[in-house]
């Protein structure tokens, strides 16, 4: 069936009748012998959901007929609760007593084309019908689903008499085409069919019906009591209530969360999920079923490291390998590998857990059979193999915000219950290992590994588009031990040196030499004529030249992920494949260093020498000082006041000035008087921490801030009532004059906790911010796609931009804003 | 009050209006229709300064940081 079109409107009551395979009325749903009564709410012409039934009406069995809908004709009409508020705009539009709008001829004339919404439309009624001349009377809506006009109920009844009397020309300024107004309140109610609310059958033989069922139950109970009792001529008050209550139950039947109106529950007291809570919120049948689904050939685990496998492998335990599975067809060629897989069945890796036969029967292999369907197997079979190495397989991490979040590694079969992978592709995951999980999909299809091998493999993300660097690089342990290689002048026997190479690599000739310097054990992996000068973090120099350090120390800026030039310029110059071989063998040679050097740290890292304790004291006494006289200053009222500064904020100014100043003060002492430690190496080689960490617990940790001020809140003028009012010096504001070693004071302990719960939250808030930020702008460029003639266009086909970002650079590739061509052409052809 | 050329100001790219021959190049160029054009408001105050009409295609020469200059075409719409 080719659908032409698709109509949104209010359905029509006839349509109801005519879509219905069957009118229901019985309040019954099944007989003594338990089979559904017809004319109740399981009628068998609504469809099938029980195996071996076939349908009433299409004859198709489960699955064949997706079902057909009854219907219900209601004893009186009620409103739809969702359109109670169309209806009350309608209602206030036109006469109470002809029904024409309220609207001048001439101005209907006049805004004939415009389409103007029911407010506006508001704006221009006449409080005098300009029809009939009648009065117009006060209309109330009173939530959810009633009327009124002065101190009258207006009934459902009613409603409808008022709306049938609009005429089309009329309707037509109010925006309904095709449409009747008084289809808004309901007479025949459309009953889904059973396949949209199947009943379960339980262990015990029960049968448990869902919460659609159970609500139409109500809605058809109530429905026969209110026509008995109108025929039986019941008093009206009795008729009322009733009529509300059905009401009631088909307005829950619409929503269940309607303000004002008790929720409908079932008898345990659960709140019923009906129409609306199908559809709403992320786990509704939009965003949870249409726009997102499960998906079949995934798994997911926790993640932890090894340095052992390349950074385009990801480890995968055996148990998810014999799960996970890749169809093979059955040629000629394979045949024989094939039944291998076969007689190895579901229990043994690398077996095999199903063979899918040429007419498409699909058959499970067990222990059993699998000796018979090896027999079987003849090329065209298709053979749904286990996992094994070097398979394709997308390997993602949430929150996928970037394209780096979902990359493609060859599958590498290990013991073990968790993912591995190489520590290097941490950072465009952004993952570490306390714990995290993530996921991996098995592509089906030789077309979906190849894309993904060519679009998706983690060589092809070496570099992020949002900075053009590698964004893949080393880092933690891996700059330590670099650094530790390649700092100042070490020298490395024979034994020491051949051992560090040989864990790297078993190819590589060992140089003849007695000894070895860090540097030079560096330069056997470096390509050959690679030459590159960079500032290291420290400012100190480092020259590389035809492929030999020189000078200087390699560190974060070096190699590091997102800051490595030298691995710029290795991917730049030499390819994605260069650049995972040295990346690889410097992450190994860092680690074969750490562990023949040794490394750990200490809290004897942050000792000073008493002189340097000293030093640190007489800053901290001059910069009270200085303070104490700028608020000294300040209250003579000599202070120099800033340009467009209150007196007041120009001493808060001043005093952050000599603060800072302060802080960099005493970076530099620390600097001159600590031990060269582990704990300062890896700050100066930017593997971990900063000075600013060691700062912070050797000397002392400043000014605890709060929105960028300094401490002020608590009390009344104060921030604690130890202090006088309007203190505003150092320590009632904020100001910690200790280090976490020497340990804090109560007081500057809770500063300390208020300036650490802020940064809390504003991380957290930040995070959601970005997150619906990214939602909304996915949203919105999710069909624009490059085409082949290099135009931007969007899913109807229509130019968004006739170049890619108006330049057409890959921002990955681009280098300082731009492409140098010259240089490219000289290292090309030059 | 001194009446103000808004297309003499620095940060207003050139516009102009293709004639019917540019027009068609445009088109064939890119294999499209004028409808898949972006497009641009008759009212925009350029457009009315260039009496463009419906139907009429515009090219902006716009600066760019990267590449210079940028062209682009906008259709003329009702509006």
């Amino acid at each position: 069936m080719l659908v032409e079109r698709i109509e949104f409107g209010i359905i029509n009551p006839e349509m109801v009748k005519r879509l219905a395979v069957a009118k229901l009325s019985k309040t019954e749903i099944y007989d003594q012998e338990g089979y559904p009564i017809e004319g109740g709410l399981m009628d068998p012409r609504l469809g099938v959901v029980d195996p071996g039934v076939r349908c009433r009406t299409c004859g198709g069995s489960v699955g064949e007929c997706q079902g057909h809908f009854g219907y219900l004709e209601l004893t009186k009409p009620v409103v739809h609760v969702h359109y109670a508020k169309i209806l009350f705009g309608l209602l206030k539009l036109i006469c109470r007593k002809c029904s024409r709008i309220l609207i001048d001829p001439k101005e209907i004339e006049k805004i004939q084309s415009k389409r103007l919404g029911l407010k506006e439309l508001m704006k221009l009624t006449r409080k005098k019908c300009p029809y009939c001349n009648s009065e117009q009377g006060k209309l109330k809506f009173i939530k959810p689903y009633s009327f009124s006009e002065g101190a009258e109920l207006l009934s459902p009844v009613k409603l409808r008499e008022r709306l049938e009397k609009i005429p089309n020309e009329d309707l037509e300024v109010i925006g309904f085409k095709k449409m009747r107004p008084e289809w808004l309140v309901l007479t025949l109610l459309p009953i889904p069919p059973v396949t949209v609310r199947p009943s379960i059958t339980l262990e015990t033989g029960e049968r448990s019906e869902d919460d659609l069922t159970h609500k139409l139950v109500d809605i058809v109970r109530i429905n026969e009591r209110l026509k008995e009792n109108i025929d039986l001529g019941a008093p009206d008050f009795i008729i009322e209530d009733l009529w509300e209550l059905l009401q009631y139950h088909i307005g829950t039947y619409f929503d269940n969360e309607i303000s004002g109106v008790p929720p409908a529950r079932h008898r345990s007291g659960r709140i019923l999920k009906t129409l609306s809570q199908r559809l709403k919120t992320k786990e509704g049948r939009f965003r949870g079923n249409l726009a997102g689904k499960r998906v079949n050939f995934s798994a997911r685990t926790v993640i932890s490291p090894d340095p052992m496998i390349n950074i385009d492998e990801v480890g995968v335990p055996e148990v998810i390998a014999m799960e996970l599975t890749v169809p093979v067809r059955v040629s000629e060629n394979n045949l024989e590998t094939m039944k291998k897989f076969v007689v190895n069945g579901p229990d043994i890796w690398p077996g095999a857990n199903y063979v899918i036969r040429p007419d498409g029967r699909r058959k499970k292999i067990t222990p059993q059979n699998k000796e018979e369907i090896v027999k079987e197997i003849t090329p065209g079979y298709v053979i749904e193999r286990h996992l094994k190495d070097g398979d394709i397989a997308l390997f993602n991490r949430q929150p996928s915000l970037h394209r780096m979040s979902v990359m493609a590694h060859r599958v590498r079969v290990m013991p073990g219950k968790t993912f591995r992978l190489n520590l290097s592709v941490c950072p465009p995951y952004n993952a570490d290992f306390d714990g995290d999980e993530m996921n991996l999909h098995i592509p089906q299809t030789e077309e979906a590994q190849v894309e993904a091998q060519i679009l998706m493999s983690v060589q092809k993300h070496i570099r992020s588009p949002r900075f053009s660097g590698p964004i893949i690089g080393a880092f933690r342990d891996q700059i330590s031990g670099l650094y530790l290689l390649t700092e100042g002048e070490k020298k490395f026997s024979r034994e020491e040196f051949t051992q560090l190479i040989r864990a790297v690599d078993t190819e590589i000739e060992i140089p003849e030499k007695e000894y070895m310097t860090g540097k030079e054990i560096f330069s056997i992996f470096l390509p050959k004529n690679f030459s590159i000068e960079l500032k290291a973090k420290s400012g100190e120099k480092v020259v590389i030249k035809n492929g030999k350090l020189i000078e200087g120390p390699i560190d974060k800026a070096a190699v590091g992920a997102e800051d490595g030039k030298i691995l710029d310029k290795i991917e730049r110059e030499y390819g994605a494949e260069a650049f995972k071989k040295f990346l690889f063998s410097i992450t190994r040679l860092a680690i074969e260093v750490l562990m023949k050097s040794g490394f750990s740290i200490s809290i004897s890292d942050q000792d000073l020498p008493p002189q340097a304790t000293q030093e640190i004291k007489n800053m901290i006494e001059g910069v009270r000082k200085e303070v104490d006289q700028s608020i000294e200053q300040f209250e003579r009222g000599e202070i120099k006041i800033l340009a467009g500064r209150t007196p007041k904020e120009s001493l808060e100014h001043a005093i952050k000035i000599t603060l800072n100043q302060s802080l960099n003060k005493i970076e530099e002492v620390l600097n001159k008087h600590l031990k060269n430690n582990y704990t300062l190496m890896m700050a100066k080689s930017g593997a971990r921490g900063s000075l600013v960490n060691m700062v912070q617990t050797a000397a002392m940790i400043g000014q605890e801030t709060i929105m960028g001020e300094r401490m002020q809140r608590g009390y009344i003028d104060r921030t604690f009532p130890h202090f006088k009012k309007g203190d505003i010096s150092l320590e009632a504001k904020g100001f910690v004059g200790r280090g976490f070693k020497s340990g804090l004071t109560p007081f500057e302990f809770f500063f300390d906790a208020i300036n650490s719960r802020e940064s809390l939250m504003d991380k957290s808030l930040k995070t959601r911010h970005s997150g619906y930020m990214e939602r909304r702008l996915v949203g919105a460029l999710q069909d624009l796609k490059v085409e082949y003639d290099d135009t931007v266009r969007d899913s109807a086909n229509r130019i968004v931009q006739f170049v890619p970002g108006e330049d057409g650079l890959d921002p990955s590739k681009i280098e300082r804003g731009g492409l140098d061509v010259d240089r490219i052409a000289d290292r090309l052809f030059g | 009050m001194k009446e103000i050329d808004i297309r003499k100001h620095e940060v207003v790219p050139k516009h102009t209006l293709l004639n019917e021959k540019e027009k068609e190049e445009l088109l064939k160029r890119y294999n499209i229709t004028l409808k898949q054009l972006p497009r641009i408001l008759a009212s925009d105050p350029v457009i009315k300064l260039l009496n463009g009409q419906p139907g009429d295609v515009v090219m902006i020469e716009r600066k760019s940081l990267t590449a210079g200059q940028a062209d682009y075409f906008r259709v003329v719409i009702k509006g």
